[in-house]
């Protein structure tokens, strides 16, 4: 339904040119990306901006299905090998047309790449069979190869070859310190980058060439601001100094549905706000009954309706709605006096004392979320002492697994179930880096066991009831606490059409964007 | 003189080491670097690797010894988020910052003393006795609050004016990028520059107010009376030019003062300024940035004093006194 009033909004901007006004887009995200190189770092804002300048080989669409982009079709070929075709007359900003070459150059690069070289991890080799023709072999038969193909995102292979200025290959990847690629831009894109003073302004301008002529965006020029502080950014949209924001604060959405002049656009996330509990560094978390005896405890409808101002999805998993391995039978178990048996027949009906700590300056409101968790654990009688602290600190807290009790947020890279299980509930393996932020020390060999599985299924329908199986047993062994999904919001001025560009990941796809004045 | 600025500038060195000492060491409670540079997802080795490389790892000496070496040779370091030499990053955002305490000077100037002089000469009218009371109310908001208040009344519901930034900019001498040349740039500077200077603003009447009052008691202001010299002249040329000389003092050392108070107008209202700047490398633990910015806004400092000494020296009350009979 929609992608046809999409497609009709196209045919109606192809037929009638002459009113198709090209607008410009004034737009202010609560930061800028670090750096110009798509595969710097692996974070919001870098995929954010790689969606403006360069393509991917496919790209989510709004259902998590995949929209064919610079890859136009792709077959398996056996188990272990994936074909692709790529889209024919591409150009890059430079001029140069895209070809495989240019594919096995920035696969290369994400292999190098310190943040992307994890989720390229499954994938052996990357073999070229003709100008547009390329095959993906990973060593064992892999599920996820087109979620992980939308991080591809072909680089000019020509352009950022040989040295700059300063003698140093073009194509170097710096985490900390000037590169060529960190401030150079040659992809497929719909934007190039006009002009760029980092934390204060990015002008961006229409790429003449695109390939997509189907694109029904008529923005030709955007000027893009970080406005850090977000009641400054609601009021820059207010005043009508910017066109579009995001995100938009939960205290703030009723003044933006108010206001005749802009719209509010709010959907589901995927990011889960979790609690875990540390099973090696206090006894009674060894305890499933105190464990499950927490979850009870607490209120996610109540976390969400007060604190959130409805603004999240409560959760008890943690896959989101959409994703293979959501279980829709599993939902928030709030009983107060259940809580209270199970801690009795465990042994603390005096309750204990707990550590925890969560930053107050990562999550949306997660200083509140944690005061609010201590109140409801006092009802069991636990006692909890709280520290909050900047994310800076945090995260070498989280590391050493600092408190009892630790908070932690996390969005799947692959927007996949496993990925949740792999880095939060897996048995802790210094080697294989698994459980890497299982501060709570859960193990339970049979769900690695399925997760294994679930990772060389390639059947969706198999790999689905894998990976809710696995949900229902951490959720019946309460290996942690979830707490609720963030959801997503944006703001606009009316006649900027947002709705059909934002998505779940948060990569507006603002080269179809349409603006009526 | 000369001796004057030789002491001066081995002040100025001392002042200087202590702050990259103090800067350097408090960089260990900042939090960890490495986080900011990095996806969640990347494994503790790599991160580890990348520290190894960064030399984090170095024990502290070690690593303010390999710092301190290249800067006497004007190297503070590289930013980590902007990936240029820390300096260059805070030159390029130096004039935004003084052009903001400029308008706030200016400001400042413009109400403090007609007002602070009203109100000395007329203690008892209503209007003296509602800006007394103001001006507590003034020094008791928070800086943010105001801020939000004047966006709200000014850009939101009037939109007489932009709600951010620093609008359209000009470049002259090829370096100092000004928004003091356009409609657009002086548009945007109101705002944040009234912010600035409702700090300042009623601690100068208040000051102002004082000074004048004392004067005005003062023998000689008796004697003028005595010798029927008009008021106005009474007001304006014998008993202001008294009262400014530690208006002076005082306004040297807040100008300073009020450098370090951007960082929060800066903050709402998105100046590029490097007050925001500072904030921001406070947040990703941007260690290079921080100690650069330590050490310019000490440079600030002293450079700024050392003026106020010079103008004291130059506004000699007992010299004028001597001049003038």
């Amino acid at each position: 339904m929609k992608k046809t009033a999409l497609l009709f909004a196209g045919a109606a901007l192809a037929l009638n040119i002459a009113s198709a006004q090209a607008a410009t887009l004034r737009m202010a995200y609560d930061a800028d990306p670090v750096s110009l190189d798509p595969y710097e770092q692996l974070s919001g804002g870098t995929l954010q901006l790689s969606h403006m300048t360069y393509d991917p080989l496919v790209r989510w669409d709004r259902n998590l299905g995949f929209e064919p982009r610079l890859a136009e079709k792709w077959e398996r070929i056996d188990d272990n090998t994936m074909r692709f075709h790529l889209r024919k007359g591409v150009k890059f900003h430079s001029g140069n047309e895209l070809s495989t070459k240019d594919v096995a150059f920035t696969f290369k690069r994400l292999q190098d790449s310190p943040d992307f070289k994890g989720v390229f991890a499954p994938f052996k080799a990357l073999n070229v069979i003709d100008d547009h023709t390329f095959d993906l072999v990973t060593a064992e038969p892999f599920p996820l190869i087109l979620n992980n193909m939308t991080y591809l995102f072909p680089m000019d292979s020509a352009f950022f070859s040989g040295e700059d200025a300063n003698g140093k290959p073009k194509d170097m990847l710096v985490k900390h310190g000037d590169s060529f690629a960190s401030r150079t831009i040659s992809g497929t894109g719909p934007y190039t980058v006009s002009y760029r003073e980092q934390g204060v302004k990015v002008e961006f301008s229409r790429n003449a060439d695109y390939w997509d002529k189907n694109s029904p965006g008529n923005v030709d020029k955007i000027v893009f601001t970080p406005i850090k502080e977000a009641p400054t950014r609601v009021a820059a949209l207010l005043a009508g100094d910017v066109d579009f924001i995001a995100p938009v604060p939960p205290t703030d959405h009723k003044r933006i549905k108010s206001s005749d002049n802009v719209e509010l656009v709010t959907m589901s996330g995927t990011r889960i706000i979790t609690f875990q509990m540390n099973q090696e560094r206090n006894e009674a978390f060894k305890d499933a009954r105190v464990r499950t005896a927490i979850n009870y405890a607490i209120n996610q409808e109540g976390i969400v309706k007060k604190i959130m101002k409805g603004f999240a999805t409560p959760g008890a998993q943690f896959s989101p709605k959409g994703y293979l391995g959501h279980n829709p039978a599993l939902t928030p178990r709030y009983d107060l006096k259940k809580a209270k048996e199970l801690m009795k027949e465990a042994g603390y009906s005096e309750g204990f004392t707990v550590t925890m700590m969560a930053p107050n300056n990562r999550y949306v409101n997660d200083e509140k979320i944690a005061q609010a968790v201590v109140s409801m654990l006092a009802k069991i009688k636990i006692k909890v002492d709280l520290k909050t602290m900047p994310k800076a600190q945090y995260w070498p807290a989280f590391d050493e697994r600092a408190a009892d009790m630790m908070m932690i947020g996390w969005h799947s890279d692959t927007e996949d179930t496993n990925n949740f299980f792999e880095f939060l509930s897996a048995c802790a393996n210094k080697d294989t880096g698994a459980g890497q932020y299982n501060s709570g020390n859960y193990c339970n060999p049979t769900v690695d066991a399925m997760m294994i599985e679930a990772n060389s299924t390639t059947d969706p329908e198999k790999r689905a009831s894998i990976m809710q199986a696995m949900e229902k047993t951490v959720y019946d062994d309460a290996g942690f606490v979830p707490l609720h999904w963030q959801n997503l919001s944006w703001g606009a001025r009316k006649g900027v059409e947002i709705a059909p560009i934002v998505n779940g990941m948060n990569f507006p796809y603002i080269g179809d964007l349409i603006i009526k004045e | 003189m000369i001796a004057f600025f030789v002491k001066r500038f081995f002040q100025a060195v001392v002042v200087m080491f202590v702050i990259s000492l103090i800067s350097f060491s408090i960089q260990d409670n900042l939090g960890d670097p490495l986080r900011e540079l990095v996806g969640q997802a990347v494994s503790e080795e790599e991160r580890q690797a990348l520290r190894e490389e960064m030399g984090l790892n170095d024990p502290f000496l070690v690593q303010y010894v390999r710092f301190a070496k290249k800067a006497v040779q004007g190297d503070l370091g590289d930013s980590y988020f902007f990936k240029k030499p820390a300096f260059e990053v805070i030159m390029k955002k130096l004039p935004a910052t003084l052009e903001l305490v400029f308008g706030a000077t200016i400001i400042i100037i413009l109400f403090s003393v007609p007002i602070g002089v009203y109100s000395a000469i007329n203690p008892q009218s209503w209007f003296s006795k509602t800006v007394m009371g103001l001006s507590i109310v003034g020094i008791s908001i928070p800086v943010f609050l105001t801020a939000i208040g004047l966006i709200y009344l000014f850009a939101i519901e009037l939109n007489w004016l932009p709600s951010y930034g620093r609008g359209e900019t000009s470049n002259v001498m090829g370096f100092w990028e000004t928004g003091l040349l356009s409609a657009d740039g002086l548009k945007h500077l109101i705002l944040p520059s009234f912010t600035l200077a409702s700090i300042m603003l009623p601690l100068f009447i208040r000051l102002i107010r004082a000074e004048m009052m004392e004067v005005l008691q003062s023998e000689y202001v008796k004697f003028a009376w005595a010798k029927g010299i008009s008021p106005r002249r009474i007001y304006f040329v014998h008993a202001l030019k008294n009262t400014m000389l530690p208006v002076i003092t005082v306004g040297g050392v807040q100008i300073g003062t009020m450098v370090a108070y951007t960082i929060l107008t800066e903050t709402v209202f998105q100046w590029p300024g490097m007050g925001f700047l500072f904030l921001e490398a406070v947040n990703r633990v941007d260690t290079p940035l921080i100690v650069a910015y330590l050490i310019v806004v000490g440079a600030i400092f002293v450079v700024t004093n050392t003026l106020v000494d010079l103008i004291y020296g130059l506004v000699n009350p007992t010299v004028n006194l001597a001049g003038k009979k």
